[in-house]
């Protein structure tokens, strides 16, 4: 019944929209804002199309809280926005972590900070996207670097966040939501699609939060006979409030597990001639197109160098970036803001043999400013 | 005897006994009355417990949920309304009871009070109105009567309050109707009337808060404040043969609104069968939300770069 699109010239935006039908999303709510008002736009036609739900809510506050919602009653529920917006969203995005309830937000970055340059690429809220919600909780943001990217991962997306219940952010950039790519899509049906395990134990025996050795809470759609109580208060394995201690850090520790146990599924990242580089450059995002220009350009004057573009942003591919590193005496970090995701890098590997180059005008970095880093013009 | 029974048997069925009780709330306080009330209209009406979903904010009010044996949820401050409104949309055949104070549902979600009424999503919102807020310990919230005084206002409060009911009315709520918890009879009817309607509808149960905005004005205990609300209220056609001064600081009970308009989720159904008729008949139109985000002609007649000048 779905119609097949078979697309030509395709928008980072619309893809990104298609990539959430294909997923088998169901409900969107959203606020306009620029640059992602298209995937709004898309769904509000799409949507009712596959017999699923778009509502433009009064705020973008609304709009995450409206997604909640209507995942605790089971569906896959998707919102997009950018800077301002997703600044406004931050206290629901805890808040899903906390009652753990599966969703994603799309943040199609824009310069900020405020209304910064409307609306000028950027990469300004890798930061944010980790430790954006007040208190310690777990998160996963992906980042697309093309088109056909944008529709993977917002794909992928809804599978981690479906299989980990958990919000999933979406850092896109201006420039893959508004940019076109001739990109063929594939059939719909043949899309990994995951389902919510739930529980196999009857209603009276039932435990939403239930500390289960996969740490994955069995919680159950509004409405199918298992009656419980989400809230963002600290619960314990009823969903009741709690201020037992023996009750909140083991569970503060339990969401950062379910996360952290399964990072060799949630870690995406694409290497190009790491093995023997000298230089290796670690992009992600729109940023990653111009990383792998400037890796063209360097390895046609001679230069070993490789690339390694990370897809999953958070949590951090810490023991990835280890590896690709190991053999290179520098590394290169370009990034459309004043140095965010480098301080992970640097982290890891310490200052010494990293680079950063930095650009938080709203332009695009240029192939030439990261072979400058690349070759070490002074 | 009878009613006592019966008031047994609903806390039997309704209430989650799993849950540690007492509850958070004072003794004396207006909020187990709005609950009782909402349970035994519950009960009346029959509906399964699996149907019925509970969506509360933050605040005395806001811990009414965790209480009942529905499917609740205790949301963010504000949201309670927004988060509801997600889940009627997928679950439109569910009843869904949102419970908000009046600093919750006025304040902080005053903007998804009205567009959740102006929208008329088929929510039961019931407002607990106790002119303050209770948790934080009284300060002055967005229906606290000008002149008194309150935690944040030492000197006496100068805003004007938000009567509630009528902003409701206002903003094309489908039913509106307000009591006291003094009136308990007439609240559960009330909210009983509220979750048959097909539409947003609203009860506004008016409270008090004796431990906090009553102990700074020195209005006495909880039963003296249950008194005042006994003497102060008035029925609307009470109302309506009274002259300008006496109405001055009454409460007026009664039903303000009831008018059939088309419910949203059902009307979204409407164009979820239009979509789909569509997408059968033109199925290369769907190809074009690719290439054109919003809709062919319209993206041509506004060039995305229109649009981001006039942001």
């Amino acid at each position: 019944m779905t119609p097949r699109p078979i697309a030509k010239l395709v928008q980072g935006d619309a893809a990104c929209a298609e990539g959430a039908i294909a997923a088998g999303c169901t409900f969107f709510a959203g606020y306009p804002i620029t640059p992602a008002t298209d995937i709004a736009e898309v769904l509000a036609w799409r949507l009712p199309q596959v017999g699923g739900k778009f509502i433009q809510m009064e705020d973008e506050i609304g709009s995450i809280a409206a997604i909640i919602g209507a995942s605790a009653g089971g569906a896959k529920s998707l919102t997009a926005t950018s800077g301002p917006g997703i600044s406004l969203m931050q206290e629901n995005i805890g808040y899903a972590a906390m009652a753990e309830i599966p969703c994603v937000i799309v943040n199609v970055q824009r310069l900020g900070p405020s209304t910064g340059r409307p609306t000028a690429p950027s990469q300004g809220d890798v930061m944010q996207a980790r430790w954006g919600a007040h208190g310690d909780h777990p998160i996963i943001a992906l980042a697309p670097s093309s088109v056909r990217e944008a529709f993977d991962l917002t794909v992928k997306a809804f599978y981690f966040s479906e299989k980990y219940y958990t919000p999933v952010i979406l850092l896109m950039d201006e420039v893959i939501g508004h940019m076109r790519e001739r990109v063929v899509l594939p059939d719909y049906d043949t899309i990994e699609r995951m389902e919510r395990s739930g529980t196999v134990v009857p209603p009276e025996w039932y435990k939403p939060y239930e500390n289960l050795p996969n740490d994955i809470p069995p919680l159950v759609p509004f409405g199918e006979g298992y009656r419980y109580h989400i809230t963002g208060l600290h619960h314990d394995e009823r969903g009741y409030p709690t201020n037992r201690l023996d009750e909140v850090q083991p569970w503060l520790e339990r969401v950062f597990r379910k996360i952290d146990r399964s990072l060799s599924d949630i870690l995406l990242y694409d290497e190009d001639g790491i093995e023997g580089a000298e230089v290796v450059v670690i992009a992600y995002g729109a940023t990653a197109r111009s990383a792998h220009h400037a890796v063209e350009m360097a390895r046609e004057r001679g230069s070993k160098v490789g690339l390694l573009k990370l897809k999953t942003i958070w949590p951090f591919a810490e023991e990835v970036v280890e590896y690709a590193s190991a053999q290179a005496s520098r590394v290169v970090v370009p990034e459309m803001n004043l140095g965010q995701l480098v301080l992970e890098v640097e982290r890891v590997l310490g200052r010494d043999k990293v680079r950063r180059v930095n650009r938080a005008d709203g332009e695009m970095i240029k192939p030439t400013e990261i072979l400058a880093a690349i070759e070490e013009w002074e | 005897m009878k009613r006592l029974q019966r008031e047994s048997r609903v806390h039997e069925k309704y209430l989650r006994h799993n849950k540690k009780f007492p509850n958070v709330w004072c003794a004396g306080c207006g909020i187990g009355i709005v609950m009782g009330a909402i349970i035994r209209a519950v009960d009346n009406l029959q509906l399964d417990k699996d149907d019925v979903a509970m969506i509360s904010g933050i605040g005395c009010t806001g811990r009414m949920p965790v209480y009942v044996d529905f499917n609740t949820m205790h949301t963010t401050h504000g949201r309670a309304l927004a988060f509801a409104t997600g889940l009627k949309m997928v679950r439109p055949e569910m009843k869904v009871i949102v419970v908000m104070g009046d600093g919750d549902a006025l304040a902080i979600g005053g903007n998804h009070f009205i567009h959740a009424a102006r929208r008329n999503i088929g929510l039961t919102a019931i407002v607990v109105n106790n002119s303050t807020y209770g948790m934080t310990g009284g300060q002055y919230s967005p229906t606290t009567p000008t002149g008194v005084l309150a935690a944040t206002a030492p000197y006496g409060h100068i805003e004007q309050p938000f009567p509630i009911s009528e902003l409701a009315v206002t903003a094309r709520a489908a039913f509106v109707a307000r009591s006291t918890v003094y009136h308990v009879q007439e609240l559960e009817k009330y909210i009983a009337q509220a979750i048959t309607k097909d539409g947003f509808s609203l009860v506004e149960a008016i409270s008090y808060c004796h431990t906090t905005l009553g102990r700074l004005n020195r209005w006495g205990t909880a039963t003296d404040m249950m008194r005042r609300l006994k003497e102060q209220s008035v029925t609307r056609r009470q109302c309506e043969k009274m002259s300008e001064e006496e109405r001055e600081g009454k409460i007026i009970r009664g039903v303000f609104a009831d008018r059939d308009i088309p419910e949203y989720t059902q009307l979204y159904d409407q164009i979820i069968e239009r979509a789909q008729k569509e997408a059968l008949r033109f199925p290369s139109n769907a190809k074009e939300s690719l290439r054109f985000p919003s809709n062919a002609k319209e993206s041509l007649r506004f060039p995305p770069n229109a649009k981001e000048a006039a942001q």
